[in-house]
Order: structure tokens, then sequence, then C-alpha cells
């Protein structure tokens, strides 16, 4: 394992807002076709930790290495077509868009290389990728209703749905639980595992019973610094944790 | 989007383009000369509909985009003896690099400054066509009767001078045009300008490069302004600084919004009826914009999102 060079891979990675310091130099590495679940109490950093990885926010200093190439200065816009997708905490989806048109907006990306493309593309080639995606995540029924019309659970769905179409090689998923009834959050858990097939996934997440049953590894955050990484069980024993997180 | 949605669309803008080939048949003179005259304007609001209803930026300095397809093609037939067809194409290539050349600057800003940028950049080009008087004639403008010669077509001649050849050339500017939009609009770039218009940080997030897309609808936008700036050159052989004015930014602004942004069919609409309201009350009252801005205010206030809009909402959920 030590070693394989890992697919994302951060040093030193820093973001100060004024004075506050909301990421402090974390050194992070992320495995192929791992599920890495990042916890840590509310404020910690993580939001402002991925959102660096996937290029919404530019760090204070440090450096972000995705497949062995520095991509710090690469806009977010092509980390996307390197393969870096992010989901939105707060769900985002164009929400007077059809479904289908959603899903489509994403799908079409994969398929623009220039200019000629980007005014022209199979119709076609576009709808099978829409389609592959919505039957993962079960949407494929609702595919002609107005995405803004979608109960909650089915809105995070269509977000992951949007996310498939641009084919990650990392899928960041912050928070996707966020607000899902205990059903939906199991249907959820079963979709990120089968997502996981083609695709390495870093996941915020709160609820520790998701984490448990996705992540062999996690990575716990407090104050913008990594403080432990390890397994579940390694997680449950560490004495650092267990004062700032599990409250102990 | 999935094959059959577009069909009633195309059929409604080809039942339009054959209702406006037929109209010129049964038009008193007066009419006639007045729809080819919105046609040519309706073509304006077309390429600023682009802009304003599928991308979201309103900008109020395309009158310099109109005058420069306007100026170039009349200053290319005026000193460099253009035919017609050579100077619509100059007008057409002058408009798509000078829209360029803005959107590379402009396209840094949105919202209300994205609004105030384009209006000074055209104040700049206004001024810069009365202070090279000598060029451009200044205020006064120049008119190319004796200069244009009539154009050519398999061994006929058309002359502009003639309604028939005036309806006809409007008539085939404003349908390349509409279905030039139709077509952009519904293209995999244009439904990224919707989502650009929607939501700007959530379609960069979808891997796109909104400033790219925003500079290719300026172009857009500006290359069919141009034109129809370049037509209307052509039909009525004048060239005036006054349609380089901020007023001729507003007009298209109004157009749009009365018949509804984000309608392919909406700037056709607003431009027809803002044309004859103007016409009607200043046959009423010297002060006609009084008639006007109330009109509007009222239609504004009950169909905010213009006449085809409202005519979307509630029959018409195909149309693009």
């Amino acid at each position: 394992m030590a070693a394989v060079s890992p697919l994302l891979q951060t040093t030193g990675l820093q973001k100060a807002f004024g004075g506050l310091q909301a990421v402090r130099s974390v050194d992070f590495r992320l495995d192929r076709g791992e599920i890495r679940a990042i916890i840590g109490p509310n404020g910690a950093g993580k939001t402002t930790f991925v959102s660096m990885i996937s290029g919404r926010i530019s760090p204070t200093s440090g450096t972000v290495r995705f497949g062995g190439r520095d991509i710090t200065r690469v806009p977010a816009y092509d980390r996307v077509a390197l393969g870096i997708v992010y989901t939105f905490q707060i769900i985002s989806i164009f929400r007077n868009l059809t479904v289908f048109e959603n899903v489509a907006l994403a799908a079409q990306r994969r398929l623009t290389t220039d200019l000629a493309s980007a005014l022209s593309m199979s119709r076609r080639a576009v709808a099978e990728r829409v389609n592959t995606a919505l039957v993962d995540v079960g949407l494929r029924d609702a595919q002609d209703q107005h995405a803004g019309s979608l109960p909650h659970g089915h809105q995070r769905l269509l977000e992951v749905a949007m996310a498939l179409a641009l084919e990650p090689q990392v899928l960041i998923l912050d928070e996707p639980t966020q607000g899902l009834s205990p059903d939906e959050i199991v249907g959820l858990v079963a979709l990120i595992r089968s997502i996981s097939r083609n695709a390495t996934i870093l996941l915020i997440e709160h609820n520790m019973q998701v984490v448990l049953e996705l992540s062999r590894r996690i990575t716990v955050m407090d104050q913008g610094s990594i403080i432990a990484e390890g397994t579940p069980h390694e997680i449950e024993a560490n004495p650092d944790v267990q004062r700032v997180y599990l409250g102990r | 989007m999935n094959g059959t949605r577009g069909r009633p669309a195309l059929l409604l803008h080809l039942m339009i383009l054959v209702a406006l080939l037929g109209l010129q048949f049964v038009l008193p003179p007066f009419h006639h000369g007045m729809t080819a005259r919105i046609m040519v304007l309706a073509t304006y609001a077309i390429g600023y509909n682009i802009l304003l209803g599928y991308t979201g930026l309103m900008s109020l300095g395309h009158a310099m985009l109109f005058g420069t397809g306007m100026y170039a093609t009349g200053l290319a037939v005026f000193y460099l003896e253009f035919g017609a067809a050579g100077a619509l194409l100059v007008g057409i290539v002058a408009s798509i690099l000078h829209s360029a050349v803005i959107g590379l600057v402009t396209l840094r800003t949105t919202g209300v400054a994205f609004l105030i940028v384009t209006m000074m950049f055209a104040q700049v080009f206004y001024l810069s066509l009365l202070y090279f008087n000598r060029v451009t004639g200044g205020d006064q403008g120049f008119i190319l009767t004796g200069h244009l010669q009539p154009l050519h077509l398999g061994g006929l001649q058309f002359a502009f001078s003639d309604p028939a050849v005036k309806y006809n050339v409007a008539l085939a500017t404003f349908a390349v045009c509409l279905l030039l939009s139709l077509w952009f609009v519904r293209s995999p770039a244009g439904r990224v300008l919707v989502a650009i218009r929607d939501n700007e940080g959530r379609t960069r997030m979808l891997g796109y490069n909104t400033f790219k897309y925003k500079l290719l609808a300026l172009v857009v936008s500006g290359g069919i302004s141009g034109a129809a700036g370049s037509a209307y050159t052509l039909l009525f052989s004048y060239v005036g600084a006054t349609f380089a004015s901020i007023l001729y930014s507003i007009y298209p602004l109004l157009w749009t919004l009365l018949g509804g942004a984000g309608t392919t069919i909406g700037p056709l609409v607003g431009t027809s009826l803002m044309t004859y309201l103007v016409d009607t009350a200043s046959e009423w009252t010297r002060s006609y914009l009084i008639v006007v801005g109330l009109t509007l205010v009222i239609l504004i206030m009950k169909l905010p999102t213009g006449i085809m809009g409202g005519v979307r909402a509630r029959w018409w959920k195909w149309l693009p």
C-alpha cells in the first residue's frame, strides 16, 4: 500500500479567512478505491478542506496533487474534467429545469471537447448517459418532473445522479444524508457503496452509523487540523478523538 | 429535449416566417414598410435576448454593437464602394470582433457592474462617432443613396429602394437570425447558458468554464445585433449616430422584456407591439413616451415574464 502513489495528496494545505485559520497545514492522502470518511465537530474545517480539493476555494498556501500532478492552480471547472466531482452540502440543483435536463447538463460536459461539440452533439449519447445515471439512483420515473418539485430526498439523489453523469474518479460527498429519513439513508448508503466500485469516495458525514458502515478508514479533523486517522476501531480508541469529538 | 419536444417549436417558428412572407401581399403600403422595419429591429432584439434572456446578462451597451454593424457596413459602402453582400459581411465580422474584445473586458463583471461597464463602453463608442465627424458624418450621419449598387442575384437586379426588396431582405435577415437563435439556445451550449443564468457557481462545478460560455453568448448576441444594424443601413440607406446612442441600447431591452426575455419569439412580439404603440401614441400626443411608459409599467406588473413568458407559463410549456 505504501509503495502505491496516492490518487490524491495534499501537502501543508492551509486556508485563512482574515484572522481565522479555517484549515491549518493539512497533509492528507487518499488512495484509489477508498471510501474515506472525514468527521469532526462543526467548524472543524472539513468543508473548507474539501473545497480546496475541488477548487471552489483556493488555498492560502500548500499544494494539492491529483494522480501525481500538481493541481493547486487548476481552476475548479478543469478539476471536474480531470475527475474531481463535488456534491454540495446544501442541495444545489437547477430547480426550474426538469430532472432529465439537470443530469443532461452534467452528461453533456463529458461529451464536450471543443466549440463544435459544445454547439452540436449526439442527443442520444447524452440521453443514454442521463438514463444510466437516473437508473443508478432510482429516479428514472421522475425524469420529466421539475427538479424543484421533487421531495428533499429525491433532490439529494438528483444531486448524486448529476455527479455520476460527470463520471468522477474522486467523488466528494458533503454531508449527503443531511435531512434524509432513516429509510432514505439506507438506500443512499447502498448507492454510495455501489458507486465506490468505480470511484474513490471522500465523504464528510456526521452520522456515525453511516460512517462505520461505509469506511474502513476515517480522518478526524478539529480546529482546522487532522487530529487522527485510522480504522474505525483505532479512531474509537483514540483518546484525542474521544475528548474533542465523541465528548467522553 | 427528448426528441419530440422540439417539433411544435420548430413548426411554430416556420409558421411565423410563412405568415410574414404572406403578409407582404395583403398589407397596405404604410404597414408594409413598418413591418419591414420591425423585422430588422426584431432581429436586433433577438441578438439582445441571447444575452439577457438566455444568459442572464443585462447590457446597456448593445447600441454599440448595432452601431458597429451599421457603421462598418455604411463606411464600406460609402468609402470603399462595397456591394451589399460584401458590406453586410464586413458589418457582421466587425461586430463579432467588437463583441469579443468588449466581452474580454466587461465579462469580468456581472449584474449591475456589467450593465454600467457596457454602457460606458457604448458611450465611448458613441462619442467617438461624433468626435471623428469627418469620417462618420457626426450626428448628421451620411446617406448611402448613389453609393449602394443594386443587389445582383442570378442575373436579376434588386434595388433596395424597392419596397418589395426591402421587405424580403428584412425578412431573410430576420428568418436567418430567428432560426439561428432557436438552434443556438437549444444546442448544448445554449443549455449551459441557461444554467449559468440560473446558477453560475453550480454550473462551474459541473465543469464548465463559464467565462468562455458567456463570451460565446456575447459574440453570438453581438453578431446578430450587428447583422441587424448592417441590414438596417442597407435597407434605409442611412447611417446615423442616433442608432449608437443610449436610447438604442434601451430599446432592445424594452422590446425583449415586453415580448418575453428568454423566449425565442418574444423579441418579435415585443418589437412589433412597442413600434406600433409608439406610432399610435404619437398620433394622439407629442409626449407619447408617457403612454409608452405607462403601458410598460402595466405590462411588467401584470406579466413580469413578458408576453410570451406568460404564454409559456400558462399554455405552451414547450416554447423555447
